[in-house]
């Protein structure tokens, strides 16, 4: 089989620990203190690069991309962890990474940004990326990027791929009920949203961050500006869940009733 | 509404482009990575050891021995080594080993140093050995890549016993080196026998590099020789030190009687007249190693006071959450014990402390990798002309002192009286620049590793204070008990307080550092001047008054005509020493913050807030650079008053002495107004939801 070329998607989210509060900006909802909270790879997303490196490592000749859209100044600091992971060349988009963001106008930008990359071949390429993400959590954006780019073959929820000989390839995808959905797919392009896949998270390696960093910068610099998030959408209202802990324990009661008690409780 | 309410604090804790600002690194990514690859390691596999209680051994276990595949796997060792050795770090590495070390640090002292060990250990090698021992011991010493079958191997240092006023001394040396064998023609095979205590690194080391004196007429000196676990004889690694700190290092007295070819010597021999010199004797190389790495000790117990500030923060604030009549909403649920001012302010000062520990260690290693290729160049240029040696050396560099000197006093002048092409043609003199840089890590290194530990295990106490009865709890977020015992050894091991007070007390008078004092101080009063809320009024009265009164001892004699400025007199040179770290960790910071604000306005990222942060550092540095003053105003009138029976015997001098503190005093105005701003800020400073790393 020849090399593959895996575009994974990715960007940056803030740090799940930090504090993350709602706001209204003069722009429209953020979070505060947006653009000093740390930020680490969206964890979907870092999922689908540790596969695609995997993948890479085990098909001689494959090369993966990591394309992502966010604040260039930003994806500078987040490429200090995130390059030393794993053996990638960085496509990088200068724009808002914001979850407040549209998931159709982001992925339109992303398949431009995919099309543009020089010698690219759709016919070798497996479009990688979260099955959703740590900020706008919408679901669909590697769907439509897939769509964007004409690649009709889409597997979500996915947690495992084997590479055969022939370039075709059987996938796991998560559904309901903790079970699988088994499929098998010719042949490339396809486009696979990762759930959280069965690899580890690599540790740091600065030999391979100091071999990505030879294009890490030269990428940053000549990332394009990307309207993201400017005029298009808007939000009525951005709230914080409201914690709630509604417990009943209940003893001695058959599944019909516990079931019938559910259905009127949905009902409402 | 008043200029208070409008000014804008410090928002959330500082994150790593302000911290790239500030200590000058935000154009190298290979150090960036490095924190990086440390913060992992330090918050993941070392925070794990450290709350499943693997502290509690002194033994060392199969999961704190872990720590050096991560080390290995995350870069950690190999920052270490030279770049065609496997190294990761171009140039020189002072700086970038103290980041490491600061990151690992912040959660562990121990698992700090067993990470600075194995160069403490190769130290000598890289530093002072032969081209072939160098190229030997650190591709031994690099992770192995893939593909690679080999053990990476593990050193460890053996100089002296921390015996009190034994250990202290490198020239008191208990290890015997012997000529074994020597046969006509070849290499002589050298018997070495060592007893070493409190050894780091014994429980894995694969080679130790020791120091030992001759014990044979055939050996003209001592020197410092590698043995290797393999070598002939006995290599016996001794039983743990039961040690209550460091607990993340291995610690052991080994015992070793080996037979080694005399090329192990570190640097070389030469035989001369059937006597084997060895090229350098162990002072020497000890001198080139210690001189650079006592200031990441010092970096170790900076990173534990800053490491302080969130959890504390997280604990005032959630104090009395869940507490019986406590409502959601109410002042005492949000505000905790933030509502009370005393909390506030004394957590200013942990922080303050801890900012400049942190300032004055980071600064000192930036020299020393920018004085490390000036001072090869010299030491080149020196050895050309053929002057070598101590006394030859000090007189080729009095010329160069003295223009030092001059270039400091033109930088001085007046904007428009300065001759700038005359100071650029003096600062790029490698041979000025050497002894300018010189002089100034002279003090600053020891300063750093006397003030931060020993002010800094001071101040960890007050944190642990702040955390009540939690503090001295194993569950206590930020393991800070743990942290303020390590301060403590960090005081003592790589040369004890009174070691560093030694050091200051001599390189203290050298003219150069005095010059460079004049030029702090102009600068901070021009400082002051525009920007009276940065406190540095107060610091620059401080160096004025340390300078006059150092002046004064020099020359006086106490009531019972003592002189009081010589080397036995160590109640009035170590406390001068200690007068003398306050201001400079002061200025430090003070340095760092306007960098801050020079730079910080241009970030992309932090740009918009980076007002915010400085007036918030600039009120933390006032709190510090009063507190250096008072601590100055008290040493200097305790060694102007403390000599003579009465305060009469002083004479004149008396109220030239008054005049200076006066200034000093005075100077700290406003200085409890920047606490009282910088414990607002605290109050609304926004943390995370939760410590990144587990307790």
């Amino acid at each position: 089989m020849e090399g593959l070329q895996i575009v994974v998607c990715g960007s940056l989210v803030p740090d799940p620990l930090q504090t993350l509060e709602p706001v209204i900006n003069p722009t429209g909802p953020g979070l505060k203190n947006e653009t000093m909270l740390p930020s680490v790879l969206d964890p979907w997303a870092s999922h689908s690069l540790y596969e695609a490196a995997n993948l890479a490592k085990q098909v001689a000749g494959s090369k993966v991309f990591l394309v992502s859209l966010g604040p260039k100044a930003k994806l500078q600091q987040l490429m200090m962890t995130v390059a030393q992971k794993a053996p990638f060349e960085l496509v990088a988009v200068d724009g808002s990474a914001s979850g407040f963001t549209d998931a159709m106008d982001v992925a339109k930008t992303l398949a431009a940004a995919i099309e543009a990359i020089p010698g690219l071949d759709k016919g070798k390429m497996l479009l990688f990326g979260g099955c959703s993400s740590a900020s706008r959590d919408a679901g669909v954006t590697m769907q439509l990027v897939g769509e964007q780019l004409g690649i009709t073959d889409q597997f979500v929820g996915v947690d495992e791929i084997k590479m055969q000989d022939d370039g075709s390839f059987s996938v796991l995808e998560r559904i309901e009920g903790g079970q699988y959905l088994a499929s098998t797919c010719p042949s490339m392009p396809a486009v696979l949203a990762w759930a959280t896949g069965s690899l580890p998270e690599p540790p740091n390696n600065p030999q391979i961050g100091m071999a990505n960093m030879r294009c890490v910068m030269p990428a940053l610099q000549k990332a394009k500006p990307a309207s993201i998030g400017v005029g298009g959408i808007s939000f009525e209202k951005t709230e914080i869940p409201a914690q709630k802990r509604d417990t009943r324990i209940v003893k001695d009661v058959s599944a019909d009733e516990i079931a019938a008690e559910l259905v009127e409780w949905i009902k409402g | 509404m008043s200029i208070e309410e409008t000014r804008k604090t410090m928002s959330m804790l500082p994150g790593d482009e302000v911290r790239q600002i500030m200590w000058r690194y935000s154009e190298r990514y290979d150090i960036q990575m490095a924190v990086m690859g440390s913060r992992s390691v330090a918050r993941g596999l070392i925070a794990r050891l450290v709350a499943d209680g693997e502290r509690n051994t002194h033994e060392w276990t199969e999961a704190k021995n872990e720590m050096y595949k991560a080390f290995d796997e995350s870069g950690i060792t190999a920052a270490g080594l030279d770049m065609d050795c496997g190294g990761i770090i171009d140039g020189p590495r002072n700086f970038a080993l103290a980041l490491i070390a600061y990151e690992l640090s912040w959660v562990d002292g121990g698992a700090s140093t067993t990470s600075l060990v194995n160069n403490l250990a190769l130290g000598p090698i890289v530093e002072k050995g032969t081209p072939e021992q160098k190229k030997r011991y650190m591709t031994m010493c690099s992770p192995a890549q893939p593909g690679e079958d080999r053990k990476t191997w593990r050193g460890a240092f053996a100089l002296t016993e921390p015996l009190p006023y034994v250990g202290v001394d490198t020239g008191v040396l208990s290890g015997k080196v012997t000529v074994a064998e020597w046969n006509e023609g070849e290499e002589p095979m050298l018997q070495v026998e060592k007893r070493g205590r409190f050894i780091t690194n014994m429980a894995v080391a694969d080679f130790i590099t020791a120091a030992v004196d001759t014990g044979d007429e055939r050996i003209k000196s001592s020197c410092m020789i590698i043995l290797e676990e393999g070598d002939e004889g006995t290599f016996d690694r001794g039983a743990p030190t039961l040690k209550m700190v460091h607990q993340l290092s291995n610690t052991s007295d080994p015992i070793l009687n080996v037979k080694v070819p005399a090329s192990r010597i570190i640097g070389g021999y030469t035989i001369k007249d059937g006597q084997i010199v060895p090229n350098l004797n162990h002072s020497e190389i000890i001198e080139a190693v210690f001189s650079r790495t006592r200031v990441t000790v010092g970096i170790m117990t900076a990173a534990k006071l800053v490491s302080a500030v969130e959890p504390v923060l997280r604990y005032h604030r959630t104090r009395f959450r869940g507490a019986a009549g406590i409502e959601e909403g109410s002042p005492r649920y949000d505000m905790g014990l933030q509502m009370k001012e005393d909390a506030l302010h004394r957590l200013a000062d942990v922080w303050a402390t801890g900012e400049a520990a942190s300032s004055l260690g980071f600064e000192t290693t930036r020299l020393y990798d920018e004085i490390t290729p000036v001072e090869e160049r010299v030491y080149a240029k020196l050895a050309e002309e053929g002057i070598t040696g101590g006394r030859k050396m000090m007189k080729a560099l009095r010329a160069p002192q003295q223009k030092a000197i001059e270039c400091i006093e033109m930088m001085m002048k007046p904007e428009g009286e300065k001759d700038q092409a005359a100071i650029d043609a003096l600062y790029n003199d490698d041979m000025v620049r050497f002894v300018w840089l010189d002089a100034m890590t002279n003090v600053l290194c020891p300063a750093c590793k006397l003030w931060d530990t020993g002010n800094g295990a001071n101040m960890l106490r007050e944190a642990v204070s702040m955390m009540g009865g939690y503090g001295i709890t194993e569950d206590c977020p930020g393991f800070l008990f743990q942290k303020w015992n390590d301060a403590q050894l960090e005081a003592t091991y790589e040369g004890p307080e009174v070691v560093q007070r030694r050091h200051i007390s001599v390189t203290m008078n050298n003219p150069v550092f005095i010059a460079q004092i004049n030029l702090w101080v102009k600068t901070l009063k021009e400082l002051a001047a525009a920007q009276p809320e940065t406190g540095t009024a107060a610091l620059a009265a401080g160096f004025e008054m340390w300078k006059w009164t150092q002046s004064f001892l020099s020359k006086a004699k106490d009531s019972n005509g003592g002189r009081l400025y010589k080397n036995q007199r160590q109640g009035v040179l170590f406390p001068l020493a200690d007068a003398i770290s306050w201001l400079v960790a002061a200025r430090s910071f003070v340095a760092d913050v306007q960098e801050l604000a020079k730079k910080g306005p241009d970030h992309p990222v932090v740009g918009a807030d980076i007002e915010g942060y400085v007036n918030t550092f600039n009120d933390l540095c006032n709190i510090q650079c009063s507190r250096a003053a008072g601590e100055v105003g008290r040493i200097c009138a305790e060694l102007f008053y403390g000599y003579v029976n009465s305060a009469d015997e002083t004479g004149e001098a008396s109220a030239e002495f008054q005049k200076y503190r006066t200034a000093v005093d005075t100077a700290m105005a406003g200085s409890k107004l920047a606490k009282d701003r910088a414990g607002k800020a605290l109050v609304s400073i926004m943390i995370p939801e939760a410590l990144d790393y587990p307790m």
